[in-house]
């Protein structure tokens, strides 16, 4: 296990030693404080789109700071030929995977626990309320998906050779899934075979990402989800992100690293 | 000397002028083009983006739930604007409690496979329950109609909606106002404006007179547009007309009232109420009643 969290620390180290959190942060800051300060109609108190653009903001920043940290973990490594001191050490091949994962995973709980501190505290000053059940949910399940995707950008960059490769196909699936990853049944309805079946399939093999994003509840405080089905949501992301970190494994095995 | 400083001075002032003149002109000229800086940018696209923030605005009424594309098919229309509030009520909304209807996006999720564990459970993270913003949270639809209305000035609908809150709800009828004859600057000939114009002016600045100059000028357009084969909307007429009629009855002009009604006749779907308003209307008139 300490090698596990040895290879997650370095990855820590990775993150803030990067640029990308803290443009994509400032960005993210100025942006929302800059339209708060706009004025709609002489009316002060109208608040809701400047969460919904901060969350908004940090759900991009989030994504882009998880998949292109996961994916480039294993193509650097490689590059730079590290990755052979590093197996060539008792480490081996899943452990490594599982330690790039929860570096990643915890890098990005991080950069989550940031946003969320600078987007409760924008929220809480001019609502004057303080929903922290809510937002603890919001940070969870978003961390919670984050998982997901981080172990999909993980097995990306074992499957595809380059990164930018790598990182484009899981923004397209990634978002593919939150737009119409919940649809992907009404839209079966209405084809005919083999499309309806080859869709259903589709349904029910995806992750359903589009359950973690609950920026709508946040936004317009509208009370807490059952924290059973919290849980019945982190299962879920456990089972897929187990799924895809087993099937990275089950590659990186039987690669070449030369 | 002296002259000859004061000679300079003068060439000095007319060189500047000559030079600062065409560019002070130009940056105003720039300044008047500003505002289609974003239309050189995006073209048409704006339109198609201006219809997205006003559905944006349509889900922050309804708490961010918004059918998708896939159950427009029995999505009902908006019902953001004061007409289809009032179709709303009609259809029982208030009469047993907005909490208790179903979204538009779950009628349609009943007509899918009841099986399905993945919807099912989806549900328990978003809103379910029906709901429109109250208590003045009505504010919160205004930025997102601002946006539309900025990326695409023509769109009337816009401007009405966001002048029928302000007015209705916000109780600021004073930015109604601006905002409406900002539409009517961007869109003279719409007689939805001035009719909303009328409205805002009857209502809240209780002037009668003036208000059924705009409406009368509403009309004006109204016809003017249907003679150009643009297909106005008749239940606006309507609305005009009823608004002419009930306000010339309110100051005591009954004939007038009851002309107006005539015509309210002729283009209401229900000819037999527009009949009882007219007797009604018509008993006023006979004295001793």
């Amino acid at each position: 296990m300490s090698i596990i969290f040895a290879v997650s620390g370095v990855v820590i180290k990775e993150l803030y030693r990067r640029k990308d959190f803290y443009v994509l942060f400032i960005l993210t800051a100025l942006m929302t404080l800059l339209l708060g300060s706009v004025n709609f109609f002489n009316d002060s108190s109208v608040f809701r789109y400047v969460k919904e653009i901060c969350l908004l903001l940090i759900w991009i920043s989030s994504l882009v700071i998880s998949i292109t940290t996961a994916g480039r973990q294993i193509p650097a490594e490689k590059e730079n030929r590290t990755i052979f001191p590093l197996l060539a050490k008792p480490v081996s091949r899943a452990q490594m995977i599982v330690g790039k994962f929860l570096g990643c995973w915890f890098a990005s709980g991080l950069m989550l626990l940031v946003f969320y501190g600078f987007f409760v505290l924008i929220s809480g000053s001019r609502e004057h309320q303080w929903p922290m059940s809510i937002y603890a949910q919001a940070f969870w399940l978003h961390w919670a998906c984050l998982a997901v995707i981080i172990a999909m950008a993980l097995l990306g960059s074992i499957v595809f050779t380059a990164f930018s490769s790598n990182v484009t196909i899981c923004f397209c699936i990634v978002i593919g899934i939150f737009v119409v990853g919940g649809h992907l049944n009404t839209a079966a309805l209405e084809m005919g075979e083999p499309g309806a079946s080859i869709l259903y399939a589709l349904y029910y093999v995806i992750p359903h990402l589009e359950w973690y994003d609950v920026r709508p509840l946040v936004i317009h405080n509208q009370g807490v989800i059952r924290w059973i089905d919290v849980a019945g949501a982190t299962l879920y992301a456990a089972v897929y992100t187990s799924t895809l970190l087993g099937a990275t494994w089950v590659i990186f095995r039987r690669k070449s690293l030369a | 000397m002296r002259g000859l400083l004061l000679i300079l001075g003068f060439v000095v002032c007319l060189t500047l002028a000559t030079v600062l003149d065409p560019r002070l002109r130009s940056l105003h000229e720039e300044n008047k083009r500003a505002s289609s800086v974003m239309a050189v940018l995006m073209g048409d696209s704006r339109q198609m983006f201006a219809n997205h923030f006003f559905l944006k605005a349509d889900a922050y009424f309804h708490y961010g739930t918004y059918p998708s594309i896939f159950d427009q098919a029995l999505k009902e229309e908006s019902h953001m604007t004061a007409r289809s509030d009032q179709a709303h009520k009609h259809d029982g909304h208030d009469e047993h409690g907005e909490d208790e209807h179903e979204h538009d996006g779950e009628a349609a999720d009943s007509h899918k496979d009841s099986n399905d564990w993945i919807q099912r459970f989806g549900r328990h993270f978003v809103l379910s329950a029906h709901k429109h913003l109250e208590n003045g949270d009505e504010r919160e639809i205004l930025p997102w109609l601002k946006i539309s209305v900025d990326l695409d000035p023509h769109r009337v609908t816009s401007y009405v909606t966001v002048s029928y809150w302000l007015r209705q709800k916000l109780n600021k009828p004073r930015e109604a106002e601006e905002f409406l004859r900002l539409g009517l600057r961007n869109n003279p000939d719409s007689y939805e404006i001035l009719f909303e114009l009328g409205v805002l002016t009857n209502e809240s600045k209780k002037n009668p007179v003036v208000a059924r100059r705009l409406w009368e000028l509403a009309l004006e357009r109204w016809d003017k547009q249907k003679k150009e084969r643009l297909k106005p909307d008749e239940l606006v007429r309507m609305e005009i007309l009823g608004q002419l009629a009930k306000s010339e009855d309110q100051s005591g002009h009954y004939d007038q009232a009851i002309a107006w009604l005539k015509k309210l006749k002729i283009a209401s779907p229900c000819p037999d109420a527009v009949d009882k308003l007219i007797e009604t209307v018509k008993a006023k008139t006979q004295p001793g009643k």
